[in-house]
C-alpha cells in the first residue's frame, strides 16, 4: 500500500473521498501505454518513453470509465466514497464467466481475495469494444472504502 | 526438393512477422512448422498484451495471430505445416519430415530460424505422475483444446509465465491452490501478480516442491520452505491436495538447427543461455541464416514480432528486394521500438544482455550483403 501512495496515479486522501475518482494500480516501469489515449480528457500522461509510469491529472480526471477495460493489466478501477450516506461505489474490471448480474449480492474482497463484507451489483457493462473485459459496479459499505478491490469469482 | 528465396523455420510471432516483411518486399516465401496450424504461441495468449499502442498492444494474443494469419494469407505466404525441420546443411538446404511420414529437402537462398523456446522441467520424487506438466502445456489445453487439466492446480514458478497462466486456470474454472517460488521474492509483473491475489490465491516465496504422491495421477503435493541456497529447510515440509501440478520454471531457446548449421554461440543468462550470435541485422555468424525471436534470448511475443520484422527486412535486402539503404532506415525504427520495450526495471537486463550480443555480433559477423 505504501508504494501505491507514492505511486504519480494515486490519489491523495483528499482526493480520494471526493468523489468518483479512477485509480490506476501500476507501479511498476513496464513497458505499456493503452491507458494513455484511452482517455479522452488527457487525464493519463505516460509520455515518450512507455516504461514511463502512468501519471493522473485528478483535476480532468471525470471518472469516464473507459481506461477501466483499456489496461491490459486490469489494474484501473473507480470509487465514488460520496456515492449515498452510507454506500461506496466500485466499478473494476472482471474477466470470469459467469458475470454476476444486476441486483446480486456478491463478496467484496481484498487485494488478497479475503472477503470483507457483501455487496450489491448495480451495473455490468460488457460492449463489444471491451473485448471481453467487463465492468463490474458495486455498492459496498463505507468503511472498507479503500481496501474492498473486487469480488469473489462466482463458480 | 522444394526451392525457395527465403525458408523460415517457425511460424509463431517473430516467424509470421518476418514472412509478412519480407514478402510484402517482394521476396519468396516458405514458412515451415511443426504444428497443423501457424501462430506459434499466440493462439493460447488469451489476454490483452502490453506494450505501445502503436504495436497492437491490449489487443489479446489470440486476436493478434488471427491479424497475422490473415496478412500472411492476404500476402499468399507459402506454408509447409506438420513439418519439422530435422537438418540443415551448407546454410542452405533444410531437411523437412512433413507429417512424420515423408521426407523433403528445401532448398532455400536465405534462411530465417525462428523456432522459439521449450519449456524447463525441475525433477522431484513423483514428478512423472499424470497431472503434472509444464505451464504451457496447462495452457494449450484449457485456451487452445479447451480441456481443464484438473479442478486444483498447484503452480510452481511465479514469473510471468507461472501468473498468467494461473489466471487463465481460474479463468477455465479451476482452483489454483498455490502459487510457489523457489526465490524470496515473486518473478512476473506486478499487475499479473495481483490479478491471482485478488482471487484468493496463496503465494509461497522460497519453497518448491518437495515430492507428489498419487497412484495413477498426481493426488497430493509435499511442499517445504528453501533457505538463501536454495537448499531444502528440513521440519518446514506441509502437504497440498492438489490434482495437478504446473511447472512454470522457466524456457529454454530451441537453438538445435543453429548449433547444427554451424552458428557461433554466445552464454547470457540473462536471456535462457546458450545463444546463436547475431547482429543488428539479425544475422547469424553463419552465411545466409538469420535468427529472430526466443532462439535469440527469452523475452516476449512483442519484441518477438519486432525481432521477426528486422529479420525479414534484412534478408529480403540481401536478396535485393530492398536497398541497403532502405533497410538500413527501417531497421533503425524498430530498433527504436524494442529499445523501447527492453527498458524499465524489467526489461533493462535483457536490454544489457542484448547490446553484449549485438557488440560481438556486429565485430564477428562480416559476411557482405549480395
Amino acid at each position: 500500500m505504501e508504494e501505491l501512495h507514492k505511486s504519480p496515479a494515486y490519489p491523495d486522501r483528499d482526493r480520494l473521498y471526493k468523489g468518483p475518482i479512477a485509480i490506476i494500480e501500476c507501479i511498476e516501469e513496464i513497458p505499456c501505454n493503452p491507458c494513455e489515449a484511452a482517455c479522452s480528457n488527457g487525464a493519463i500522461t505516460i509520455g515518450e518513453s512507455i516504461t514511463n509510469l502512468p501519471k493522473m491529472d485528478f483535476e480532468k480526471c471525470v471518472a469516464c470509465g473507459r481506461c477501466i477495460p483499456a489496461c491490459p493489466g486490469l489494474a484501473i478501477y473507480i470509487k465514488d466514497y460520496t456515492y449515498s450516506d452510507t454506500k461506496a461505489l466500485l466499478s473494476f474490471p472482471y474477466e470470469y464467466y459467469p458475470l454476476p448480474e444486476v441486483n446480486d449480492i456478491v463478496e467484496a474482497v481484498d487485494r488478497h481475495g479475503n472477503t470483507l463484507c457483501q455487496a450489491k451489483v448495480i451495473k455490468v457493462r460488457n460492449p463489444k469494444s471491451n473485448d471481453h473485459t467487463a465492468v463490474v459496479t458495486i455498492e459496498y459499505p463505507k468503511e472498507y472504502f479503500e481496501e474492498v478491490i473486487s469480488i469473489k469469482r462466482i463458480k | 526438393m522444394i526451392q525457395t528465396e527465403l525458408a523460415i523455420v517457425g511460424a509463431g510471432p517473430a516467424g509470421l512477422s518476418a514472412a509478412i516483411e519480407a514478402r510484402r518486399a517482394g521476396a519468396d516465401v516458405l514458412l515451415i512448422d511443426e504444428n497443423a496450424r501457424p501462430g506459434g504461441q499466440l493462439f493460447k495468449q488469451i489476454h490483452k498484451f502490453f506494450g505501445s499502442r502503436a504495436h497492437k498492444a491490449g489487443t489479446r494474443g489470440i486476436n493478434i495471430g488471427t491479424e497475422l494469419l490473415r496478412e500472411s494469407q492476404e500476402l499468399g505466404i507459402r506454408t509447409c505445416l506438420k513439418g519439422e525441420v530435422c537438418g540443415i546443411e551448407n546454410g542452405q538446404n533444410l531437411w523437412v519430415v512433413i507429417d512424420r511420414n515423408r521426407s523433403e529437402i528445401v532448398k532455400a537462398k536465405k534462411i530465417i530460424l525462428a523456432t522459439g523456446a521449450t519449456e524447463n522441467a525441475v525433477a522431484f520424487p513423483g514428478w512423472d505422475l499424470p497431472g503434472i506438466m509444464g505451464a504451457g502445456a496447462a495452457q494449450t489445453m484449457i485456451n487452445v483444446n479447451r480441456v481443464l487439466p484438473g479442478r486444483k492446480v498447484l503452480m510452481l514458478g511465479s514469473g510471468n509465465v507461472g501468473v498468467i497462466v494461473s489466471y487463465q486456470l481460474l479463468q477455465a474454472g479451476a482452483d489454483v491452490v498455490a502459487v510457489l517460488e523457489a526465490a524470496p521474492k515473486l518473478g512476473g509483473y506486478g499487475v499479473h501478480t495481483a490479478k491471482v491475489a485478488r482471487a484468493g490465491v496463496p503465494f509461497y516465496v522460497s519453497h518448491t516442491v518437495k515430492q507428489a504422491f498419487g497412484t495413477d495421477h498426481v493426488e497430493a503435493v509435499e511442499i517445504v520452505k528453501l533457505d538463501a541456497s536454495f537448499n531444502q529447510i528440513p521440519g518446514t515440509e506441509h502437504i497440498m491436495e492438489a490434482d495437478t501440478v504446473c511447472l512454470a520454471t522457466g524456457l529454454t531457446p530451441l537453438t538445435e538447427l543453429a548449433w547444427l548449421a554451424g552458428c557461433k554461440f554466445k552464454y547470457l543468462p540473462a536471456l535462457g543461455g546458450h545463444l546463436p550470435i547475431h547482429d543488428d541485422r539479425m544475422r547469424t555468424t553463419k552465411e545466409n541464416i538469420f535468427v529472430a525471436g526466443d532462439i535469440t534470448g527469452i523475452e516476449e511475443a512483442s519484441t518477438a514480432m519486432e525481432e521477426g520484422r528486422l529479420a525479414g527486412i534484412n534478408a529480403a535486402a540481401d536478396l535485393g528486394y530492398i536497398s541497403e539503404e532502405e533497410a538500413k532506415i527501417r531497421s533503425r525504427e524498430i530498433w527504436d521500438s524494442l529499445n523501447c520495450l527492453r527498458s524499465g526495471y524489467f526489461g533493462q537486463k535483457r536490454r544489457e544482455s542484448k547490446d553484449l550480443m549485438l557488440q560481438t555480433g556486429n565485430e564477428v559477423i562480416q559476411w557482405k550483403i549480395h
